[in-house]
């Protein structure tokens, strides 16, 4: 299966001369050393990812770590210093002007963080607006933004003006509008880290069931690792321009690669995380009241060791694969917690 | 005394010569060139005065009332306008209105397209703001007699010298205007594909525009600024009433056409004032969505 989205070796070098910093990063120096030598700023150092079709792929990184500059290659809105960024199987670095805009008004659509909406339009114009630069009739471009805007419940605000709107009203606005293109391709940079905590979880849910029925390819940016195990199918943990692991969440938490890392797993929710398939006793013989699918989380599981010290574990077809004890729970639970 | 190093009056003749070349071969060129400008002032001047006195005023109270909604500016503005009519000086009111009109459209057509070329090239403004503010500060008589020498006195030598005047700040703040547009907005729309002339019409100017209204603005109350200059070299209307009565020191003729220079710049400053903040509250008040 190959890849919708892949960055090969990505550099991207801010300042006047970049081929020395280039030669620097190759023979393996860090991003403070660079800039100590040579005053360049690194943004991206040699970031290689592949998100595979139909999954949510979340760079998670503290400001400054790149991410922003990362996603904004995908479509070109950055050019690199080195690398490939290969899209739907072609590489987006070769395309002339003409193929570029094409490209971006069929193949992608983005969502920003600070929303980017038109503030002289209405409602609808903005949903409408990528399908008007794609050089759709307006009956069409109507009809279908009427429809997006419903979707992300926004109706009987069609005609209202952007700034009539809260935040998270602006943001579903923005939504709409990339989702309007109906694109296979989603970028949402930090789409969400301007609202308030409680919209934002619900924004994030939304885009999951969302996401249950488009089934769309997704690179999502975000600060917040909460927000990154949430809704991620996996994560890359940017550090300094760089990837540091590069996994599905539970294998993040329960191995993160280095201390950096470890940092952000510590304040997590566990229980959420972990699924009890990967942290079970092979045990098929103990006989169990009661059995839990392997993809349930330790979350669901805690309220049952209430009446019973274990339970058995089956997978998907309700065949028995192992058994999890509260005990084992804890362990794995209070292993990073330390 | 400074020093005599050398002798300036060679370069004072040619600056001389080179005019008088200027007026002998190219006189007629230029000012066939420049008949289009007689031609607008004209038509808009002849426009104005035949439409009906209650016709202008009924115009400019309604614009006045949609601009504010409120009671006040219709009733100032009717009010200046019948004081105009009361002093016997309506037909040389609406001869500086046509004269600012003309103007400042000729200030539009020009300012706009320089203002969207200074905001894209760091060049384009490096060369053209310096000469902005030669045309500010230039004081207005030495470029007067030398467009008088090449149009001869007249409408069209008064016409070219408010807008050399009133034109600048329309410039900059169309310039300043673009530049000021929210950069989110604007990458948003390169990421949805938006080719120059998608970015330029659909978001630069659209959301620059109560910055250039505000320049509009500018040149309208600048260019009213000219008239009673204009009139010196041809142009009639309140400025020649103010200069004639300086001449004969008629002191209420000065002070009421003064008046009605004074009234006219109330109407027109404070209606597009308002349309100005109509605009701005339609897009937000900073035009930046947060």
């Amino acid at each position: 299966m190959s890849a919708v989205i892949e960055a090969k070796n990505i550099t991207k070098i801010f300042g006047e001369s970049p081929e020395t910093a280039v030669r620097m990063l190759e023979q393996g120096s860090s991003k403070a050393d660079v800039q100590a030598e040579t005053g360049q700023v690194v943004g991206l150092n040699r970031v290689s990812i592949a998100v595979e079709p139909g999954e949510i792929f979340v760079v998670m990184g503290l400001s400054g770590s790149g991410k922003s500059t990362l996603i904004r290659h995908v479509n070109r809105l950055i050019e690199p210093t080195a690398g490939e960024m290969w899209v739907n199987g072609r590489n987006v670095l070769e395309l002339n002007e003409s193929d570029l805009r094409t490209f971006r008004r069929n193949e992608l659509a983005m969502v920003f963080q600070n929303f980017g909406l038109l503030p002289h339009r209405s409602v609808i114009d903005n949903v409408a607006y990528g399908l008007e630069i794609r050089g759709a009739e307006k009956a069409e471009r109507r009809k279908k933004a009427a429809h997006w805007i419903e979707r992300v419940g926004l109706a009987g605000y069609e005609e209202s003006q952007p700034h009539e709107l809260s935040g998270g009203q602006q943001q579903r606005v923005g939504l709409a509008r990339a989702l309007a293109m109906d694109t296979d391709i989603l970028l949402m940079d930090e789409a969400f880290s301007a609202l308030d905590p409680l919209i934002r979880s619900g924004m994030q849910d939304e885009l999951k069931t969302l996401q249950r029925e488009l089934n769309k390819t997704i690179l999502f940016i975000s600060h917040d690792f909460d927000e990154a195990v949430k809704i991620g199918d996996r994560i890359a943990v940017l550090n300094d321009g760089a990837i540091v692991q590069c996994d599905k969440p539970e294998n993040i938490i329960l191995k993160p690669a280095d201390d950096y890392v470890a940092e952000f797993v510590r304040d997590v929710n566990k229980a959420r995380v972990i699924h009890v398939g990967s942290i079970m006793e092979k045990d098929i013989e103990t006989p169990c009241d009661h059995n839990v699918v392997g993809a349930a989380s330790c979350e669901d599981v805690l309220p049952l060791f209430a009446e019973h010290d274990w339970v058995g574990v089956t997978d998907e077809f309700g065949q028995r694969i192992g058994r999890i004890t509260a005990k084992r729970v804890i362990a794995a639970l209070a292993r990073h917690a330390a | 005394m400074f020093p005599d190093w050398f002798n300036s009056r060679p370069i004072r003749a040619a600056v001389d010569n080179a005019l008088e070349w200027v007026v002998k071969y190219w006189g007629g060129a230029l000012e066939a060139a420049a008949h289009p400008l007689l031609i607008l002032l004209n038509s808009i001047e002849r426009f104005l005065l035949a439409v009906p006195w209650w016709v202008l005023i009924l115009f400019f109270t309604v614009a006045a009332f949609g601009a504010t909604r409120k009671a006040a500016l219709p009733i100032v503005v009717f009010v200046s306008l019948i004081f105009l009519g009361v002093m016997e000086l309506w037909e040389d009111a609406v001869k500086t209105m046509a004269l600012m009109v003309a103007a400042t459209l000729t200030a539009i057509v020009f300012s706009l397209p320089i203002g969207i070329l200074m905001a894209r090239s760091a060049l384009v403004r490096r060369i053209v703001m310096p000469i902005l503010d030669l045309m500010q500060t230039l004081p207005s008589f030495v470029y007067l007699i030398p467009t008088v020498m090449v149009f001869g006195p007249g409408k069209v030598p008064a016409l070219i010298a408010t807008i050399v005047y009133a034109a600048p700040p329309l410039v900059r703040l169309t310039d300043l205007g673009i530049r000021l547009v929210n950069p989110n907005v604007l990458e948003a729309a390169t990421a949805f594909g938006a080719d120059r002339r998608q970015r330029l019409f659909g978001v630069q100017i659209p959301l620059a525009l109560p910055t250039i209204l505000a320049g509009i603005n500018q040149t309208t109350m600048m260019a009213l600024a000219m008239v009673v200059i204009a009139s010196m070299i041809g142009a009639g209307g309140l400025g020649y009433q103010v200069l004639q009565g300086i001449g004969r020191l008629e002191v209420s003729r000065g002070l009421f056409a003064g008046l009605g220079i004074v009234a006219l710049a109330i109407i027109f400053d404070r209606i597009t004032q308002a349309y100005g903040k109509q605009l701005q509250a339609r897009i937000g008040v900073t035009g930046e969505v947060r």
